[in-house]
């Protein structure tokens, strides 16, 4: 069966004068239609870059597409025309951005914005019925249609986010990318913002991408998972999988770093911190922070190995358990 | 916002009032006669005593203040030039269209010509055609104003003898201090618009634009411009003003009575009627200009028209409109 969406070996590159930052380093994953695929990982790990390479939106310069392939529809849309990926770009895929308060144009009513989506897309409406259907979308992410006409200075963090949510819907789009849809705000707004975005994605049987750093956020939206490190995916699976069995160090070092209510011992945070993306270690490259690292991790370069049925594992030491068992 | 209007009109009345106040008592601890100047040197002790009596020049600093500002901003009389005696007001309005002709058809020209240059550079930084015109900006910021106007003199008037060299009179008389004026403005607003259209064109919400599916043409029109016009607005406006009396050293070289012209021969002769209207002149159109500027930029950013329009209170729509 052909999968709803397949990224195969992307590679993303930041190309600056001085150096190369790499960012996304060979990363494959696919995604079935109605799911919630969970990318998880640290700042920096190159989350974001997937999600905009997906959509075509990096700045070039400086970033560069060097390698692989994206299939979606039957097609794959690092070779489409940009004409074409325009007409799929906040129609088909929409993508939810990190900050709320810098994604809104601060001179360009909400409504308008929310209504320009819709006239990029929706080209049979009239005038009268795009800004009908852009207030009933403010309406349907809790905000009173009439602030169509006010400006984003006029609202606060988690309404500003819900305009930023209901941009990305307006066109019923069959994969959302969130990109951190709730890092920008406080616990409250998160859990409202969550089963905003739950419920409309239900609704419409949407597929999602979910780029956080917050394991809980994953838990509860997801069902599957990628753990990404350093431009690379080390571990991926359902979320039974990679919740109730991690096997990658790093991945296991994340939930040795949760704190938990009935948890008596002291917190066991991940020695070090991430590797310079223009300089990355070579073999495993998690291997300077790793407490089992051995002489054969600083070298060779760490393949996927099938750990459980679709869970799959990019570390020597699960590759020798699995080969021992 | 009509009320905001009002408000900065009435506000500019104790500016203008200050400026001239300022002036005032600068040039009155000045060194320089004025009953001296009016007789240019020629008058005895004793005629000199009895001008300095019939001017009221020793009567008390108060005293001659106030005198000069009734008779200024009640009458409306800036009074008569020390030197050749001619209606200070009168001088002033000949001289004032010159002025504004120069520095509305330079600002005009220089936004014209700049601001899509440097909205191109931004956008294309790699095409050849864009590094040129940044060097040719970088060249025209550069270059001295004066040496520029006399090289378009010199090219225009003697070698090619298209235009006129100095004077005023018919469109002619206009194109080389219009060029000559304008270059260093075209300059700066491309290296301006340039640097706000950068900061602009990397924000979250130019890629969320894209990301809507918005053709490129469109975000950089319909996003990024009136994002990136905001400084350039700001630097505009007072380009412009400084301009109206800054137009000394185009007026020099072209021959052209104005303003600024008018004010520092005033300067040089120590005619001080002449020189407190001009700069009382000045002070108002400056106010002005800066209204404008700011009206403009309501125009373009409501966040600063809703502080314009008493601290940005918004009618409240519905039951919940401010739930969070």
């Amino acid at each position: 069966m052909e999968k709803f969406l397949e990224v195969k070996n992307l590679e993303v590159q930041y190309v600056l004068k001085e150096e190369t930052v790499y960012a996304v380093n060979d990363i494959s994953f696919s995604l079935e239609k109605g799911h919630t695929l969970g990318l998880v990982g640290e700042t920096g790990a190159g989350k974001t870059s997937i999600a905009r390479a997906i959509l075509r939106v990096l700045p070039v310069p400086p970033s560069q597409v060097k390698n692989g392939e994206i299939w979606f529809e039957g097609k794959d849309l690092l070779k489409i025309s940009e004409e074409e990926m325009r007409s799929i770009r906040g129609d088909k895929i929409t993508m939810i951005f990190q900050d709320p308060m810098t994604a809104l144009n601060p001179v360009m009513k909400v409504g308008d914005q929310i209504a320009e989506v819709l006239e990029m897309h929706d080209t049979k409406l009239g005038k009268a019925e795009i800004r009908r259907e852009a207030e009933k979308m403010l309406e349907m992410v809790g905000i009173p249609a009439g602030r169509y006409d006010e400006y984003p200075h006029q609202f606060s963090g988690g309404m500003k986010q819900r305009v930023v949510i209901a941009i990305a819907l307006a066109c019923n789009p069959e994969l959302l990318l969130a990109d951190e849809p709730t890092t920008a705000l406080d616990v409250t707004i998160q859990a409202q913002v969550l089963d905003l975005i739950r419920n409309l994605r239900e609704k419409n049987n949407t597929s999602m991408i979910l780029i956080t750093h917050d394991l809980g956020v994953v838990a509860e939206m997801c069902d599957d998972v990628a753990v990404v490190y350093a431009g690379e995916i080390i571990e991926s699976g359902s979320l039974e999988d990679v919740f109730d069995h991690p096997t990658h160090p790093y991945t296991q070092g994340l939930f040795g770093s949760l704190p938990s209510l009935d948890r008596s011992e002291p917190l066991r945070p991940i020695e070090g911190l991430t590797p310079d993306p223009t300089n990355l270690p070579k073999g495993c490259k998690f291997h300077p922070r790793c407490p089992y690292a051995t002489e054969e991790c600083k070298t060779t370069k760490n393949e996927f190995c099938e750990v459980a049925p679709g869970h799959l594992c990019r570390c020597v030491l699960a590759m020798k358990n699995q080969e021992g068992k | 916002m009509a009320r905001y209007i009002i408000k900065r009109i009435l506000l500019m009345i104790p500016v203008v009032v200050g400026v001239v106040i300022l002036v005032f008592t600068i040039l009155y601890f000045s060194p320089s006669d004025a009953a001296a100047v009016k007789l240019q040197g020629t008058g005895t002790a004793e005629q000199l005593e009895e001008m300095r009596e019939s001017m009221g020049l020793n009567d008390p600093y108060i005293v001659q203040l106030g005198r000069y500002l009734y008779q200024l901003f009640i009458k409306f009389d800036f009074g008569t030039s020390l030197i050749n005696g001619t209606d200070v007001g009168k001088d002033l309005m000949q001289r004032l269209p010159n002025s504004l002709i120069i520095a509305l058809s330079s600002i005009v020209c220089s936004m014209a010509v700049g601001i899509p240059l440097g909205m191109r550079n931004a956008v294309k930084p790699n095409s050849p055609g864009s590094a040129a015109g940044m060097v040719a900006a970088l060249i025209g910021i550069s270059m001295p104003g004066f040496w520029f106007a006399l090289l378009c003199v010199i090219l225009f008037s003697y070698k090619l003898n298209l235009l006129p060299a100095y004077g005023v009179g018919g469109i002619q008389y206009w194109i080389l201090p219009l060029v000559a004026n304008s270059f260093h403005g075209v300059a700066a607003q491309a290296r301006q618009t340039r640097s706000a259209m950068l900061d602009v064109i990397n924000s979250d919400y130019i890629i969320m634009a894209r990301a809507k599916g918005v053709p490129e043409k469109k975000v950089i029109r319909k996003h990024a411009l009136p994002n990136a016009l905001i400084p350039v607005i700001t630097v505009s406006g007072s380009a412009f003003g400084s301009m109206i009396g800054g137009g000394l050293i185009i007026e020099t070289i072209f021959n052209i009575p104005g303003i600024g012209y008018y004010l520092v021969s005033g300067v040089n002769q120590r005619d001080t009627t002449v020189v407190l209207g001009g700069v009382a002149l000045l002070s108002i159109i400056f106010s002005f200009i800066m209204l404008l500027t700011d009206l403009a930029m309501a125009a373009v950013d409501p966040r600063i028209k809703a502080q314009f329009t008493s601290g940005g209170r918004r009618k409240k729509v519905g039951k919940h409109s401010d739930d969070k």
